[in-house]
């Protein structure tokens, strides 16, 4: 048990002048017995051992009916979130409407279809079945067939990629034998995902989903060895408001050469090449973790965390490419590129941390913003009291050190595991294991990646799949000044009088990444904190309702 | 280019929709239920539906929408989601004390047959439903029409519930309003008011997605209409429905359930439109007009007089939900203006589409009308055909930008505007609201378009 043993080490800690311990209390107090024995294992005061050992925290395991979370589903894990920023793939949702209606758009991922020649970029279009009862009733493959072949004739793609919704599978329509079919007969690309909505128990199951096709399918298609140094793929980042955009603008002052980027920005042509980097960066470990995996088995590419979220990790995450990669020309050019930039953003966090220093946030987003914007929030003087993410895995939570510990539950069984084995032509390990070594001595972490948790510290709360009435707690109990989350709680939040910054969509700013993003990110926390809105709530017959003024008639 | 692959050839298409023009029947379902005082929707499916929706209703409103899950799993979508809304009903009622649960489904627990009336007496036998309290439902498969069709099921779902006939006739008049927003409620309210008549309104979503900032955060806000209120809607003296593809299924249901005599109506916009609302009220109340909503018809009129030199003749092309397109398009020709493109997303039959191509017969052009359509084909009869306006939801905006045609907002979802949940477009004063909006747009471009020598001070 994760809980009973904390207890009496967090006992004396204190969060904001509240014992957690009791405030965790509080959160259960209102559940069924049953409800609050399982929300205790995934509400967890932090504790840090010397070793950077963490308490237990349940994550990954299904949602409690009826409590209003966060959650969606494997669907848009996987179309909305992992496929969806790749311009040049027409992506056919295979169900009724909604389900492609509500992924058209609604997440940022720029892109710029100009930077490849052929220019197509279909992102911007929703394509579905649009499955109507009679394909329920009698099958929808003919549907999806014509569907295809109507994608080709009126577009003309170079790949089209099909997604499973909920009935999908139910009526056992056999999405993948008819992308076969569809392949062979146009020529192109066309692959399916068995996505379905109620896989997993998150949209982390449609994380993995598409990791497996993508590798499965496209992956290792092009053996081409492009031109430029230091040759690397950026994983798990999806250019939400232009992020990878200031990213990839620090490789190029660098001189590093960006294969691939999973997938914000991406063409599918750059991840049939990808396997060919020298070194993957994985920014969202939740997301991509698998690829990541799966290219080093199969082809010998490590990788590496990074994290391009505020200044001092953004420089400290170039150092670590330089550090790979080890030759003096890439470090100076590293270090003078993180010289010249990092003043602007030394600068810019002195002007406003006068006004964000001492405040309290709490962050609870998906499966890695999370703990990423815990950095910029020190940066600005604030302190994190609570976070947690919707979908992440202990590992996520804990650091990879726990995987091995951690049980495969029954709602996450029928998730595949891809069996990879190194290729018998072209596995080729980048580094040799001396100089792995050598780095790994220097401080350099090779497929590690240690969580959330170990940094943060004791006596902040590690809430996962934070429900509604828990949100409505916190808030009553600590009036944070200002809480982090997606749409869904936006405006909930700020009916309490507290502003709410959306790290999904970014309230539609951006970028956020990189030393520029930073920037903005100072300035939009300094907006958001010091905005005179939250003092309007009252009236001012409100504040003083008596009618004891003096007139100056009087 | 934003759409730039959009073919200027037309090609029939039967299987692949592209740029949809709808969306399913739940997220009409959750609004509709937003509509009742104290109750939670609540989403009998797996949980990405729920999220894609309040995040839909969220992004349209700027206000929370709040709404439960059964959140089935797999095992729950093989075996069937009992255990998961037996539980969710606990839940609820425990942690959030609504005092009703609106329960829609979705194509998941539609397509396995759970029998949600079943669930729910189980729920009711195993003491998960306290006094007082209530669960009703509406079954919204998402393979079936759209949006629509759910906020009409949910609708009816409230008076097979809950409306019953006390044997008397209050004088009362129940409105059903349809799929529009909650400035337009409040609107169709208020000429009721004026009027000097009671009403039942349901749905009824004002105050509830445009309510205040007050510092305290109340999940179940002040509007909606009550459940006793509801009840009562069997005893009033009729009932008129607004909106025919939202708003006849519950107008009918009273009828057979109660004898409350209905009259469909088209959704009041603009003067005709807003004439047959005020005229049915006045006959079905048995009161005369007041001079104050002669006073608003006047300026209405007097507006257009104005101004119809600048909308005669203009070529619009229409987007939306079937009973906004009919009632939109009624007005606009009206202006005299031209619809020549009209699309909705809906498959709201063939009577409507005889409807609308009335509703457009005296136009003196040749009118494209495609029902159900998607806004590829609308995008592409705008290149081959280009028009003055676009109106339509916020999806409309980037055909506007490709083919640099000004846009006015009309319609759901509106994503990047304020203004439509507080300022209502129906009536007499929400037709002059819909002529500035229409005017805005084609004056500013006239501006724009304008030279140094034949820009204009006055107009």
């Amino acid at each position: 048990m994760a809980t009973a043993p904390n207890k009496k080490a967090t006992q004396d800690v204190k969060l904001d002048s509240h014992d957690p311990e009791k405030v965790k209390a509080r959160l259960l107090s209102k559940y069924p017995p049953k409800v609050a024995r399982k929300r205790a294992k995934q509400i967890v005061v932090n504790r840090v051992d010397p070793d950077g050992k963490t308490p237990v925290i349940s994550s990954n395991v299904r949602t409690v009916p009826g409590l209003m979370g966060q959650r969606g589903c494997c669907y848009a894990g996987c179309k909305g979130v992992v496929l969806g920023p790749t311009r040049d793939i027409i992506n056919i949702t295979h169900g009724p409407i909604g389900c492609g209606y509500y992924s058209w758009l609604t997440r940022r991922n720029q892109t710029d279809p100009d930077c490849t020649a052929d220019g197509h970029n279909f992102m911007t279009y929703c394509f579905s079945t649009d499955m109507q009862d009679q394909e329920i009733i009698f099958g929808g493959e003919k549907k999806l067939k014509q569907a295809i072949q109507e994608a080709y004739d009126n577009f003309r793609p170079k790949a089209i990629a099909v997604f499973s919704t909920c009935p999908v599978g139910l009526i056992g329509d056999d999405v993948h034998a008819v992308c076969r079919e569809m392949k062979a007969k146009l020529g192109i690309n066309v692959f399916g995902f068995s996505c379905e909505g109620y896989k997993g128990v998150s949209q982390s199951a449609g994380h993995h989903i598409a990791n497996n096709g993508i590798f499965k399918h496209v992956v290792g298609l092009d053996d081409t060895i492009g031109e430029g140094k230091y040759r690397i793929n950026l994983l798990g980042e999806y250019n939400i408001g232009g992020d990878a955009f200031e990213i990839e603008r620090l490789f190029e002052r660098c001189g590093i050469t960006m294969v691939s980027s999973y997938s914000g920005n991406s063409s599918i042509d750059a991840f049939a090449n990808s396997h060919t980097a020298d070194l993957n960066l994985i920014m969202c470990h939740r997301s991509i973790n698998y690829v990541a995996e799966m290219m080093e088995t199969k082809f010998g590419v490590p990788w590496v965390k990074v994290n391009f979220i505020g200044g001092a990790a953004t420089a400290k995450s170039l150092r670590k490419i330089a550090q790979y990669f080890d030759e003096k020309e890439l470090t100076d050019r590293v270090e003078a590129v993180i010289a010249a930039e990092m003043p602007a953003v030394e600068a810019a966090c002195a002007d406003v941390r006068p006004r964000t220093e001492g405040k309290r946030a709490m962050l609870f987003v998906g499966g890695s913003r999370a703990h990423h914007y815990q950095e910029l929030f020190a940066e600005l003087g604030m302190r994190t009291l609570s976070a947690g993410y919707e979908f992440g895995h202990r590992d996520d939570y804990e650091g990879r050190r726990v995987l091995p510990d951690i049980k495969v539950d029954a709602d996450s069984r029928n998730i595949e595991e891809l069996a990879i084995t190194p290729d018998p032509e072209r596995f080729n390990p980048r580094i040799s294991d001396e100089k792995k070594a050598e780095l790994e001595a220097r401080g350099l972490q090779f497929g590690e990646y240690d969580g959330m948790m170990p940094e943060m510290p004791d006596g902040t709360m590690v809430i996962d799949d934070l429900s509604q009435y828990e949100t409505d707690q916190l808030i009553k109990i600590f009036k944070p000044d200002l809480f982090c989350a997606g749409i869904k709680e936006k405006y909930t939040v700020q009916k309490h009088g507290i502003p709410l910054k959306q790290l999904h969509s970014y309230d539609y700013g951006g970028p956020y990444a990189g030393f520029k993003g930073a920037v903005n990110f100072y300035h939009e926390i300094d907006r958001m904190v010091s905005s005179r809105v939250w003092q309007y709530m009252r009236a001012p017959w409100q504040e003083h309702p008596e009618l004891s003024a003096t007139y100056a008639w009087e | 280019m934003l759409l730039r692959h959009t073919p200027t050839e037309i090609k029939e298409r039967s299987a692949l929709t592209v740029n949809p023009a709808k969306t399913c029947q739940p997220i009409g379902a959750m609004y509709a239920a937003l509509g009742v005082h104290g109750c939670l929707p609540h989403s009998h499916g797996s949980q990405g539906c729920y999220a894609y929706h309040r995040s839909a209703l969220t992004r349209h409103f700027k206000e929370p929408v709040v709404a439960a899950t059964s959140a089935f799993t797999e095992g729950a979508s093989v075996f069937g989601g009992q255990a998961n809304l037996v539980q969710a009903i606990d839940n609820i009622f425990s942690v959030y004390n609504p005092r009703v649960i609106a329960v829609h489904t979705t194509c998941l627990s539609e397509t396995i047959g759970d029998d949600v009336p079943q669930i729910v007496a189980k729920a009711k036998a195993d003491g998960k439903v306290p006094d007082g309290k209530f669960v009703f439902h509406a079954n919204t498969p998402s393979y079936v029409g759209s949006h629509v069709t759910g906020f009409s099921s949910m609708t009816k779902a409230m008076v097979d519930y809950f409306a019953e006939s006390n044997g008397q006739r209050a004088k009362t008049i129940n409105l059903i309003p349809g799929y529009v927003e909650p400035s337009d409620m409040a609107e169709i309210r208020r000429i009721a008011g004026i009027m000097g008549i009671a009403t039942i309104m349901f749905p009824d979503t004002s105050r509830v997605l445009n309510g205040p900032l007050t510092g305290r955060y109340k999940m179940f806000p002040d509007g909606g209409v009550t459940i006793e209120d509801l009840k009562k809607t069997g005893s009033s003296a009729g009932t008129i429905a607004l909106g025919r593809t939202a708003s006849l299924a519950a107008a009918r249901a009273l009828d057979a359930k109660c004898k409350v005599p209905c009259e469909i109506l088209g959704l009041p916009v603009g003067l005709h439109g807003t004439d047959a609302f005020v005229d049915t009220l006045r006959r079905m109340a048995g009161v005369s007009v007041p001079d104050a909503l002669n006073l608003e018809r006047g300026q209405l009129v007097d507006t257009i007089s104005d101004w119809h030199q600048y909308l005669y003749g203009k070529r619009v092309a229409i987007a939306g939900d079937p009973d906004q397109v009919l009632a939109l398009t009624r007005f606009v020709v009206s202006l005299d203006m031209r619809p020549v493109h009209i699309v909705t997303g809906s498959p709201a039959g063939k009577k409507y589409e005889k409807r609308l191509r009335e509703a457009v017969s005296e136009v003196p052009e040749p009118v494209n009308v495609k029902v159900p359509g998607d806004m590829l084909l609308f995008h592409q009869w705008i290149k081959n055909d280009p028009v003055d306006l676009i109106v339509g939801n916020t999806y409309a905006k980037y055909i506007a930008k490709d083919e640099d045609i000004p846009l006015v907002r009309y319609g759901f979802p509106i994503y990047d505007r304020m203004g439509h949940s507080y300022f209502s477009t129906m009536g007499y004063r929400g037709a002059l609201r819909l002529m500035e909006k229409l005017l805005d747009a084609i004056l500013d471009r006239k501006d724009r378009d304008a030279d140094d020598i034949t820009m204009e001070l006055v107009m």
